[in-house]
């Protein structure tokens, strides 16, 4: 507690120390801005984050919960096998439901490639099953084995393969919407840094004063601190607020489909973009505390 | 007070004056005399903390400057009220901000009171509290600068030609600002190469001399 009075205090201020340093009017509009395009930004790639976890958690949990066993067979074994593999998966623990697709469902997967009236059941094509798990799942190992003894012709697909790549595709894009978030919060520290050196080295002479009438380092580095670490808290305030907007007027993805649509916030996610500009202001304290600090050393 | 052993300050290769040796006791009147560019600023800036001597030692209250870090030359500075040669103002705060400056970065802002009005009208400063230092003519900024000087009370009070650029009636008024400091128990070191002044001074409060010349300090003798 005595650390967060401590910041109250240091942003609550001292009206007389904060005259002493006179404010540079440029470079407080420029840390406003770019401390309000770089919140901007971070709530995008926020938002992009959020998503894209939700993707991989939705491909994931919808896909492993379905799996699929294709019937390979001569046309008068076909009917016999399938109901085989009926019996064996409606005594398997764990299968919740097994359905033959008909064949118009096998017409309508067929249709992208062969056009729409394919006369399927006169094809030697494979009949499948779809096979939905109940909570706990299944053992694809055991079912494998069984249907291997049972059902010559079944193949079982538990969409591993497709699944896999899926999740991992949706999880680098997590990773990449993070790195971003990094690289925000560190560009924002550097820029922070610039402006507090310009600003540092413009009060070069009242610093100087101000030394040799007896103000400590921390006294001095403070009135900086202070002022920067306000504008980037106002600055990311600000881009913030203009973010969320932007992201609420992007297209819903009942409506337009696809996955760039899906990109924004849900429930209480929409509270992550209100660790942005804490975490602005947290970023300017420390880098303008460092740069002023160090500028103090290197004078006199 | 502040002590100067075997002093020596090199400048860019060049030595400016060395085996320099000089005790500022309590309640003592110096001045520092000698011809522009003996050094003499750089003396004082020794006695303050600003410049670190390349050879010898210098005590500030009982401290050697080399070893200290800045935190405690800030606080050194506090103990010392020194009046620069060029005042060191702070152009975009008023006269009296100026003055209590030393007050406010010493976090002791409150502490003002009604000193601040009493010690402006002592150096005759009351009607331009309120003003900008650029608006002020040069001995009354000089005059605001031993005003800031003065407002910590400190024990040490460093002049640096406190008279350079002002008429001799002003020159005379802040003399006996100085003398009644000195009375006050605060020790005064006076740097100038205003030789009536020092005359002056002579005539009211025991001082001693002290002459840069020819890279060494001497206490000059009584032809003054």
């Amino acid at each position: 507690m005595p650390f967060l009075a401590r910041i109250m205090a240091l942003l609550a201020g001292d009206p007389q120390a904060d005259r002493t340093v006179p404010p540079t009017g440029y470079t407080a509009r420029l840390t406003l801005f770019t401390s309000a395009a770089m919140a901007f930004l971070a709530v995008f790639a926020l938002a992009l984050s959020l998503a894209t976890g939700r993707l991989a958690n939705r491909w994931s949990a919808e896909l492993a919960q379905t799996s699929t066993l294709r019937i390979s067979a001569p046309v008068d074994q076909l009917a016999a096998q399938t109901r085989a593999a009926l019996t064996v998966l409606e005594t398997t623990p764990g299968v919740a439901q097994a359905r033959p697709l008909t064949a118009d469902e096998q017409r309508a997967l067929l249709a992208p490639w062969f056009g729409p009236d394919l006369p399927v059941e006169t094809l030697p094509i494979p009949q499948l099953i779809e096979i939905i798990e109940d909570s706990d799942g299944y053992d694809a190992t055991g079912l494998r084995a069984r249907l291997q003894a049972e059902v010559p012709g079944a193949v079982l697909d538990d969409h591993t393969r497709w699944r896999e790549p899926l999740v991992a595709a949706a999880g680098r894009l997590r990773t990449l919407g993070l790195v971003a978030i990094l690289l925000i919060a560190a560009s924002t520290g550097a820029m922070i840094t610039l402006a507090a050196n310009a600003a540092l080295a413009a009060s070069a002479q009242v610093i100087r004063v101000m030394r040799l009438v007896g103000a400590r380092d921390i006294y001095i580095a403070r009135a900086f601190v202070r002022r920067f670490t306000l504008r980037a808290l106002t600055g990311a305030t600000v881009g913030m607020i203009a973010g969320i907007l932007a992201v609420m007027l992007l297209p819903r993805s009942d409506v337009a489909g696809g996955f760039l649509t899906g990109l924004g916030f849900q429930g209480a996610h929409w509270l992550w973009p209100l660790v942005i500009p804490p975490l602005a202001a947290i970023v300017a304290f420390f880098a303008t505390r460092a740069a002023a600090l160090r500028t103090l050393r290197e004078q006199s | 007070m502040i002590a100067l052993e075997n002093v020596a300050y090199t400048y860019g290769g060049g030595e400016l004056f060395s085996g320099v040796d000089l005790t500022l006791a309590p309640g003592s009147f110096h001045f520092l005399t000698g011809p522009s560019g003996a050094g003499k600023t750089t003396l004082l800036k020794l006695c303050y903390g600003e410049l670190t001597a390349t050879a010898g030692h210098v005590r500030v209250f009982d401290q050697d400057t080399r070893s200290m870090d800045r935190d405690a030359i800030a606080m050194t500075r506090r103990r010392i009220g020194v009046v620069h040669q060029d005042c060191q103002s702070l152009d975009h705060l008023s006269v009296g901000e100026n003055v209590m400056l030393p007050l406010t970065v010493a976090g002791r802002g409150a502490e003002v009171g009604g000193n601040l009005k009493d010690l402006l009208g002592w150096v005759g400063l009351t009607a331009q509290a309120d003003q900008l230092p650029p608006q002020l003519s040069g001995g009354e900024r000089q005059r605001a600068a031993v005003a800031r000087a003065v407002i910590m009370s400190p024990d040490v009070i460093l002049a640096d030609e406190p008279t350079g650029n002002i008429d001799w009636e002003m020159s005379q008024r802040l003399l006996t600002l100085l003398i009644e400091l000195n009375k006050m128990g605060k020790t005064v070191l006076v740097a100038t190469h205003d030789l009536s002044l020092i005359r002056t001074a002579k005539a009211q409060v025991a001082t001693r001399v002290l002459r840069l010349k020819d890279r060494r300090l001497q206490l000059a003798g009584a032809d003054l």
